[in-house]
């Protein structure tokens, strides 16, 4: 996300907060139609089931089309069979009226009889298969009546079986088959459709049908079937004419006729309806097996009903055969022609389903199939759709949340931001009274309860920050600063922030910091605060009996020679003494057993001796080590406290995490100070890790990367963090009884770093008798100033007391000042202190922790009020002081602003000062052309036109180019021995540490608020002008 | 004697209002210590420097203010500054004080608040103007009279 919220101010967070999601909310499409998603379904699903009803449709209509086809072709295959057996029942009509004509017309006496016809029908039926019987007609016309009738022995009789009435003519039946054989001696022409039939036939000379009609005495339907035979051979493409000339030829004679019956039940062999009867007489056919023959050989009979007509009249269709009224499918029917010979007459069959259509289940199927398939995937595109908008909701929503809680997180940085600035404030005043009460004449116990004030004080601004910094640390923008700073103060800081709680305890504090650690070293002094403070703090919780031994070395250190041990403890036998004791003494600072043995005499022994012999090379070493730029110190922070479990200790530095739950009911706190002590390591470029026993104690370590300070600038720059020690006690001797080496050596340290010279003795007792005899052979030479005497080593020895008086008493005799005799406990009971002052502790007692100021302010005390008075803490008598050091000094001074220029100008005068001004950087400039006779310089910091900073490093500039010149050439022209360096200090009114800061940057050598304030203007004047004399030497 | 006894009294028991009621505060006290035989008019000299200063600075201010719109905050800031910076050099607190509200109105660039506080810092310093003078006239008097000027401390 490219939100950058970390430092910004709430309402700009908030402002990019509504770019963001402005830009963010480039909603999707389907973002976008949300509201249309449920109609876009509907429609999907109508479109969907439209679509499946067309597919419904367009199947059935295939359908239909096929089931059209089909009844269509099984229309026509009927109509075909049923012509064609038709024709072929007509052809053999045709060749039975030749064989009549032959036979019986053409032979004299006539070859045929009524029996050999009959019989010969008979036998030929199968080829007729349509007619249910064939009869043969004779042409009589009515004068030929009576011989015709006394040739056959009968009378004509009409249809009605009545003698025939008399006629033109007559057509009487003289031949029939055997199943026709009643219709013999009727006389066809008197039935009326008969008569023109016969008529009709005899005109065309075709095979000619009646109407279906009505048989007597059935309701069948009929046909007849008329075919003429001619007497006299026809010409071969006889007229009409002729054909009734040829019959009306030979109608005297041989007036025949040929009556065909059909029997129109054979047509009814498509069918399965009840047979009609015979022409003229219904008779019980032997059709039923002749249907069934036929419906086994045509497939699908079942599904259609046939219907044969007779549509010569087209107005009105005679049906032959099937029902007019029947049920099946009357939507669909085919209609095929038939032709049976007979141009007079036409006929038509109709075929009908018998069943309607039936549903089309694979049409219904696939189209539903269809629309379910559509309406699972409109579905599933729908709920994928709802899905995305819910998800993106979800998202915009978290996104929001995200940045509320961005900004919420920017409000709270700036509330501890505001609250610190807020605690500052009070702070600072606390800060100020307590540097007021401390120029006031107090006790050394006062003065140590204020210092320790003062300076937990000024931790607790740094806790501030450093509550600030935490935030930094989490979001990973922290940075560290680089400046000089003194280890060994801060060490000594933190000590005494925790000393009370420690004291209370009786825990033992002590800080060691090896020789060869640089004095100053570049770094972040508030990380490394913020690291041994909380180390430290970890311990003091967690330690309840023994020690808490904080150790500073380089951790480049070379292993320590094990060439001769150039200890100077006056008994070198400790290690002995130690055993002798007996009791389980380990030799550790309290003599509680710890953890890591590396801080155990047995090592820390070498890296003192280590020391001792390279303080003599202190000068070949200070070479070498301003040769590389860094340093790499190894601290170790020790203690015998309750250890870390072992299970716990693979998450000791993850945040949040204490050993086990009960350890935060127990002894508070959160957790986190490891945490963070770790990034702070690691940003410093070095390691933590730590050594852990349970019930033993815990021992930290962690190395660490400081630059190196070079010695130059920081000699001119004295931080104000880098407490002054008074260096009044320079060359005093003093002696350390104290039965421990290491403790001892931590003693050793603090008086070192006062300049003192520092002996050990393992009792008061040695300490008695080398005091004698040195006293008595050498005298002051090796006379100590102070004895320091721990508690415990006074308190083992019941001879203490005694040998001390021995000692005060042995230093009376002499001319000699007896030495101080001081006390150290950690703490001490009140009966304790009477005793010891009985006992000749009359002097002081320091309590521990030790720190060098403190040490300081108590030897101050003991050594007398001759020395109380440091030149650079006496403070009331600044005036003349500050009057002394400024006196005949030229001095510029540099402000925009007319009336601090006269102020200033004011108060420096009075110091004996001359004092020219100017009114802007560029004119300050002017006047620093070198060469220039100013001793110093009072710089505003805000100007117009070019700022304080801009001019200092201006005026740095054209310094450094002439001091290169200088070096360059001769060096004889400078009346200075060293380089072009004004003393140029700020003149702010705010005093905040960064503006500090950014004065040094720029070169500036120090700074002093506004309004001037003596005090303040004696501190920073008298840094340069002290020191550079020193410098200067 | 009397006289001068009295304008004496008279002198610190007005320097002591002066400073009970916030108008001058150490810094005052530090500048009449500066002043001694080599420079005997150093108070008033300061003091007349920061009241021209000041008139000059307090017409700036309200020059710039006086536009309805496109007030240049910057510059009546660096006014304002300057005129902090003076009024603490001599110890006028009041005046200081109004300085300091002024601005962070500045900062807010709240037109209203700084006319408002312009009419204070104007109103202040006519005040202060009017009572150092007044312990000028004093201190000139007692010099007539032939006395020194009592130390306050």
């Amino acid at each position: 996300m490219g939100l950058k919220l970390q430092q910004s101010y709430h309402h700009s967070v908030t402002v990019k907060v509504n770019e963001q999601m402005g830009t963010k909310r480039g909603y999707t499409f389907i973002q976008a139609n949300r509201a249309w998603l449920p109609k876009f379904f509907l429609l999907w699903v109508m479109v969907m089931a439209f679509l499946s009803t067309w597919i419904y449709k367009k199947m059935d209509a295939d359908n239909k089309v096929r089931r059209k086809e089909v009844l269509s072709s099984m229309c026509d295959q009927r109509a075909r069979m049923l012509q064609d057996q038709f024709s072929v029942s007509v052809n053999h009509v045709h060749a039975l009226a030749i064989l009549v004509s032959t036979f019986h017309y053409y032979k004299e006496p006539s070859a045929i009889d009524q029996e050999t016809f009959a019989e010969y029908t008979a036998r030929t039926a199968f080829e007729r298969p349509l007619l249910s019987g064939v009869a043969y007609a004779e042409r009589v016309v009515h004068s030929e009546r009576e011989k015709f009738e006394r040739q056959h022995g009968w009378t004509i009789k009409t249809m009605k079986r009545e003698p025939s009435p008399i006629r033109d003519e007559y057509a009487p039946v003289i031949f029939s088959q055997e199943t026709v054989s009643y219709i013999e001696s009727l006389d066809m022409m008197s039935g009326e459709e008969d008569r023109e039939n016969i008529l009709r036939a005899r005109a065309t000379g075709k095979a000619v049908l009646t109407n279906p009609f009505r048989l007597l005495g059935s309701h069948h339907l009929g046909v007849v079937l008329t075919f003429p035979v001619y007497k006299s051979k026809l010409p071969p493409s006889p007229t009409e004419q002729e054909r009734i000339e040829a019959t009306a030829g030979i109608f005297a004679s041989t007036d025949i006729y040929c009556i065909i019956v059909i029997n129109t039940s054979n047509l009814v062999l498509l069918d399965q309806i009840q047979l009609p009867a015979l022409l003229y007489l219904g008779g019980a056919f032997d059709v039923e097996s002749l249907v069934e023959n036929l419906l086994g050989q045509l497939a699908g009979n079942q599904a259609i009903l046939v219907n044969v007509y007779d549509i010569t009249n087209s107005s009105d269709h005679l049906i032959m055969y099937g029902h007019q009224n029947q049920d099946g499918d009357l939507a669909l029917l085919h209609e095929s022609k038939l032709d049976f010979g007979d141009p007079f007459r036409k006929h038509q069959m109709i075929c009908r389903y018998h069943q309607k259509a039936p549903t089309s289940w694979t049409a219904l199927t696939t189209a539903f199939l269809f629309f379910v398939i559509c309406l699972l995937v409109g579905y599933i595109l729908y709920g994928a759709a709802i899905h995305i908008v819910k998800v993106e909701d979800d998202f915009h929503e978290m996104e929001e949340l995200k940045v509320r809680a961005e900004a919420a997180d920017v409000a709270k940085s700036q509330f501890l931001a505001t609250v610190s600035h807020e605690i500052r404030t009070p702070m600072n005043g606390i800060l100020g009274m307590l540097a007021l009460l401390l120029d006031t004449d107090l006790s050394s116990t006062q003065r140590d309860y204020a210092q320790t004030a003062q300076v937990c004080g000024k931790a607790l601004i740094t806790l501030i920050n450093e509550v600030l910094d935490r935030a930094k640390i989490e979001a990973g923008k922290l940075e560290l600063e680089t400046v000089p700073f003194d280890l060994r103060s801060i060490l000594d800081d933190v000590l005494s922030l925790f000393s009370e709680k420690s004291r209370n305890k009786g825990v033992e504090l002590a800080v060691f910091v090896s020789d060869k650690v640089p004095e100053m070293v570049m770094g972040d002094p508030g990380r490394f605060r913020q690291i041994i403070t909380n180390l430290v703090g970890n311990s003091v919780k967690f330690t309840e009996r023994g020690h808490i031994f904080v150790k500073v070395h380089l951790a480049e250190n070379p292993k320590p020679m094990e060439g001769p041990k150039a200890e100077t403890c006056l008994n070198g036998g400790s290690d002995e003494d130690a055993l002798v004791s007996g009791t389980r003494q380990f030799k550790t600072l309290s003599g509680y057993e710890a953890a890591d043995e590396r801080n155990s005499w047995d090592s820390f022994k070498h890296l003192v001796a280590d020391e001792e012999l390279q303080y003599d090379a202190s000068v070949k070493m200070k070479a070498a080590d301003e040769a590389s730029q860094s340093v790499t110190l190894m601290v170790s922070v020790e203690d015998t406290g309750i250890g870390i479990p072992l299970i716990a200790q693979d998450r000791v530095f993850m945040p949040f995490m204490q050993a086990d739950s009960s350890t935060s009911r127990n002894y508070g706190g959160t957790g986190i100070g490891l945490s963070i002590t770790k990034c702070l390591v690691e940003l410093m470029g070095g390691h933590i890790s730590f050594i852990s026993r349970p019930q033993v104690g815990s021992t930290f370590s962690f190395t660490t990367v400081f630059g190196r300070c070079k010695r130059a600038s920081f000699s001119d720059t004295k931080k104000p963090n880098a407490e002054d020690l008074p260096s009044g006690f320079r060359g005093l001797k003093a002696v350390v009884v104290d039965g421990k080496p290491v403790r001892a050596a931590v003693t050793r340290y603090h008086l070192k770093r006062l300049g003192m010279l520092v002996e050990f003795a393992n009792s008061i007792k040695i300490v008695a008798s080398t005091c004698g005899k040195n006293g008595s052979s050498c005298g002051s030479k090796t006379q100590p100033d102070i004895v320091l005497v721990e508690k415990d080593s006074w308190l083992s020895g019941e001879d203490g007391g005694l040998s001390l008086r021995t000692l005060d008493r042995q230093q009376n005799g002499h001319v000699f000042k007896s030495p101080k005799m001081i006390l150290l406990a950690t703490n001490i009971t009140n009966a304790e202190l009477e005793k010891a002052k009985a006992a000749g502790f009359a002097d002081t007692t320091i309590m521990k922790p030790l720190r060098a100021s403190m040490v300081a302010a108590c030897l101050q005390q003991v050594l007398g009020t001759g020395k109380k008075r440091q030149p650079g803490r006496g403070m009331l008598n600044g005036s003349s002081v500050l009057g002394s050091l400024l006196c005949g000094k030229k001095i510029l001074v540099v402000d925009d602003n007319m009336v601090n220029r006269r102020v200033a100008a004011g108060a420096l005068k009075k110091f004996g000062a001359a004092v020219e001004c100017a009114e802007s950087g560029k004119a300050a400039l002017k006047l620093l052309q070198l060469p220039h006779s100013f001793d110093a310089c009072f710089m505003d910091i805000q100007m117009p036109e070019m700022d304080g900073f801009e001019a200092t490093r201006r005026i740095r500039m054209m310094e450094s180019q002439a001091n290169e010149k200088m070096n360059g050439g001769t060096e004889e022209g400078s009346i200075r021995t060293g380089e072009w360096h004004i003393p140029i200090l700020a003149m702010t009114a705010d005093v905040i540490h960064a503006t500090y800061d950014e004065c040094l940057k720029c070169g500036m050598d120090g700074y002093v608020s506004k309004p001037f304030e003596e005090e303040n203007l004696y501190l920073a004047v008298s840094k340069f002008f002290k020191t550079k004399p020193i410098s200067d030497s | 004697m009397d006289v001068v006894n009295q304008l004496q009294r008279q002198f610190i028991d007005y320097s002591a209002s002066l400073h009970r009621e916030g108008f001058l505060d150490d810094q005052f006290t530090q500048l009449q210590k500066l002043q001694d035989d080599n420079s005997p008019d150093f108070v008033v000299e300061v003091a007349s420097l920061f009241f021209e200063d000041c008139e000059k600075l307090i017409n700036n201010m309200a020059r710039a203010l006086e536009q309805q719109q496109g007030v240049d905050f910057k510059q009546v800031d660096a006014s304002v500054h300057q005129l902090k910076g003076s009024s603490s050099s001599i110890g006028a607190m009041r005046v200081k004080d109004v300085c300091i509200a002024f601005r962070s109105f500045c900062e807010a660039q709240n037109r209203e608040g700084c006319l408002r506080c312009l009419q204070q810092v104007t109103h202040e310093y006519s005040l202060l103007k009017n009572k150092l003078q007044t312990l000028f006239r004093l201190q000139q008097q007692i010099l007539a009279a032939g006395g020194s000027i009592p130390v306050v401390e």
